[in-house]
């Protein structure tokens, strides 16, 4: 009887996991409109991409991807449940089906997008991975940092960028192993590491936090490439063309000056052909994805376009100051770009 | 007389299965069985069903790859180059570590505690009690964030022991530094290194360390000796020879001549950089998770050997009084051991609890094996189905081990009959 406990062990696991998994096959848009809610994995809480405010409503950067879709399946965007996941729970909590889609600064690679089988559908946010310090340690660049105690959030890929960071310039470092974003900035602000590393736009969103942030600051080093996007499963390709063509269009209406305030009137008499079809005023774009004409006008009405959104929410007029950088238009030397709507 | 004959056979019908007594638990146990193993059956199809439909496989070539993350203060040598086998190792090194530490520690504290509290000093024993009450009824978790959380926040920084009039200084003879990151201790140096002996893996052990070990293992055999012949001489002639010096320096004259020709010292730590460099930087992570372990295990053995004690006759220590022993020799050589038969059985629980419990080391960044293979490998990898069922075996298989070691503990005391 000792081996059939053993495998019963076993299979119990392997029910558990294969059981989650069950809600991962099939078609999400059914799901999501049957359910008349879109579930959005979101972080834990980063000020400006997801955080929940005084009242508990979530927003940020990243709650705007959310918005959008739930806009663009169900025509309301308050129609989303936020399932706050950390580094380590994000991954699994949307390939066994407790999301519907993942937005929470996520960065793409191959692996995650191969091995995991996740989809990444686009980059909302080209990042990469920085340092922060305090100013009165006297350190201004990530190569003096030898010998130094870093917190570093498990199971990301800044934990793997620092190894090979230190390794490559031959310095050693002693990890501190944190889940979340607040309990880094707990040990930081404790001084229980020298320097906080995560991608440089959480850096600041963190450090917009602080009660001093003119005290700390983020050396000028960025050490990896962090193209952070919103993800689904693989497989509901359908899925992915709805939550793609989502960010797509928050892009694109930037690209051709359409805005939350103007959306209306471009809607009924815009010139463009393109911002036409995008809206809805000509074409069935919507039709092929199995959504509603007004899919997209409702995307932007959401929150707005992505200048809007980000200009709301990490942009220079706020406490977090991301200037748009590598996130500004391809027109204005960025790297955003929206294939066309047609 | 009527001749009562054994009721006939009566020809077998299916019906008996169900109705006759003979049969029924037989069927009853197949039918159990069948529904058992059509439930397994259903778990492993179900599982492979739905990892088909994912799109993944089942496979450990995962552990070959290379891990690409550090881990604090590894045991043995481990890089981020290394295989996610060595990091899982590493991690389950770090938990059987912690666990026998806290094990250790929690039965010395338990045993002290759980006889405190039969103690006729009425201030003693209710300060015992209430130890006992607020460990046993506050969940583990708290007590590892707070024991945390108090180093975090109320240790300095290892900033604050630089300059010319530092904010904090070192005790102990400036050997020990208290951090909100660690605890810097001294390490012992040797000006006469011997080198390592490697066992391959670059795994290295220090021939110093083996050079103590023989001569303190061949000293306890050594001192076993000495008092077996005392005993003879004991039996023979009446008069015990004195002991005492002679084991003294078994085991003390060897070790002192070793230290002398390694040139033993202790180098205390210094600050170099960021960090104390030299000595030997235990994290608080890790004192956090062990300080934890300790005082909620030995809350609970403490109860365990209050039991076992009050389970042993009044009458015995009567006994032992009437007879002039003193109270703790009464205590040692006839309580404790007609106690320990009690004892022994919940105090394998405990351990194996305390065991398990360390896999909440996750909480405070140790990298046990829940925080290696359970945490980073099985996120870098997206392997949950493979790292979790290793995890649940290796699990199984350490506290399979804990509980035959103490059962034949257990053997070796329990009451024998002859």
């Amino acid at each position: 009887m000792k081996k059939s406990v053993l495998l019963g062990t076993v299979a119990a696991t392997a029910a558990f996991i294969g059981g989650a998994a069950m809600a991962a096959e099939g078609d999400t848009l059914k799901a999501v409109k049957a359910r008349g809610e879109l579930i959005c994995g979101v972080n834990t809480g980063l000020v400006g991409f997801a955080a929940p405010d005084a009242s508990g409503n979530w927003a940020g950067f990243d709650v705007a991807v959310c918005k959008a879709v739930a806009a663009a399946v169900l025509g309301d965007p308050a129609k989303v449940k936020y399932v706050p996941t950390t580094g380590q729970t994000r991954f699994t909590a949307l390939s066994s089906g407790e999301v519907d889609v993942l937005a929470r600064n996520s960065t793409w690679t191959y692996s995650r997008d191969t091995d995991l089988k996740l989809d990444f559908i686009g980059v909302n946010y080209y990042d990469g991975q920085g340092f922060m310090v305090r100013k009165d340690l006297g350190v201004t660049s990530a190569k003096e940092l030898d010998g130094a105690t870093i917190c570093i959030q498990t199971g990301t890929t800044t934990e793997l960028n620092l190894a090979d960071y230190f390794k490559a310039n031959n310095m050693s470092y002693q990890p501190v192993n944190i889940d979340s974003n607040a309990e880094g900035e707990q040990q930081y602000m404790a001084g229980a590491c020298d320097a906080y590393t995560t991608d440089a736009s959480g850096l600041a969103a963190t450090r917009a936090a602080f009660a001093d942030p003119e005290n700390h600051i983020i050396l000028p080093e960025i050490i990896s490439k962090e193209p952070l996007g919103p993800a689904v499963r693989h497989g509901d390709n359908n899925w992915g063309d709805i939550v793609r063509w989502t960010l797509n269009a928050l892009i694109a209406a930037e690209e051709y000056g359409v805005t939350s305030a103007n959306i209306e009137e471009l809607a009924t008499n815009s010139e463009n052909p393109e911002v036409q079809r995008l809206l809805g005023a000509s074409d069935e774009l919507g039709a092929m994805m199995g959504l509603d004409k007004d899919w997209a006008k409702n995307a932007i009405k959401a929150s707005g376009n992505y200048g809007e959104v980000f200009a709301k929410t990490i942009g220079e007029e706020t406490p977090i100051g991301l200037a748009r950088g590598l996130n500004a238009q391809w027109t204005q030397g960025g790297l955003l770009y929206a294939p066309p709507f047609r | 007389m009527a001749d009562i004959s054994a009721p006939a056979a009566t020809p077998f019908r299916l019906s008996m299965l169900l109705y006759d007594r003979r049969y029924r638990s037989m069927t009853i146990q197949v039918f159990v069985f069948i529904l058992v193993m059509a439930f397994a059956w259903w778990l492993v199809g179900n599982t492979i069903q739905n990892l088909r439909v994912m799109g993944k496989d089942f496979d450990f070539g995962f552990l070959g790859q290379r891990a690409g993350y550090d881990i604090p203060s590894p045991p043995i040598p481990y890089t981020s180059d290394d295989t996610h086998l060595r990091a899982t190792i590493v991690g389950l090194l770090n938990t059987v570590i912690v666990s026998v530490l806290g094990c250790i520690a929690a039965t010395v504290l338990g045993i002290t505690v759980g006889v405190a509290r039969l103690s006729n000093n009425w201030l003693f024993a209710r300060l015992m009690t209430i130890y006992v009450e607020m460990f046993r009824n506050i969940p583990l978790l708290l007590w590892i964030l707070i024991v945390y959380a108090i180093f975090t926040e109320v240790l300095p920084p290892p900033n604050a022991y630089r300059g010319e009039d530092p904010a904090a200084s070192m005790i102990l003879f400036d050997n020990v530094a208290l951090t909100n990151r660690y605890t810097a201790i001294p390490s012992l140096g040797m000006t006469n290194n011997p080198g390592d002996l490697d066992l391959g893996y670059r795994i290295l052990i220090n021939w110093a360390v083996i050079a103590f070990a023989v001569v303190l293992i061949g000293g306890w055999f050594l001192r076993k000796a000495v008092l077996n012949h005392a005993q003879k001489v004991q039996d023979a002639t009446g008069d015990r020879p004195v002991t005492w010096w002679k084991n003294l320096a078994i085991m003390t004259v060897p070790s002192l001549l070793l230290i002398w020709y390694f040139g033993l010292h202790l180098v205390p730590p210094e600050l170099k950089g960021f960090n104390f460099a030299g000595g030997l930087n235990v994290q608080n992570g890790f004192v956090a998770l062990w300080l934890a372990l300790t005082l909620y295990t030995g809350a609970f053995i403490a109860e365990i050997v209050r039991a076992g004690i009050l389970a042993v006759s009044k009458g015995q220590s009567e006994a032992a009084f009437a007879l002039g022993l003193k109270p703790n020799w009464t205590m040692n050589l006839v309580i404790l051991p007609q106690a320990l038969r009690v004892i022994i059985p919940p105090l394998i629980s405990q351990y194996l609890n305390l065991t398990k419990n360390s896999s909440l080391a996750i909480a405070v960044g140790y990298m046990d094996l829940r925080g290696t293979l359970g945490g980073t490998t099985l996120n870098q990898t997206g392997r949950e189905l493979e790292a979790i069922v290793l995890m649940m075996l290796i699990y199984l298989a350490l506290s399979l081990i804990i509980s035959g070691a103490m059962n034949v503990y257990n053997n070796r005391v329990k009451l024998k009959e002859r």
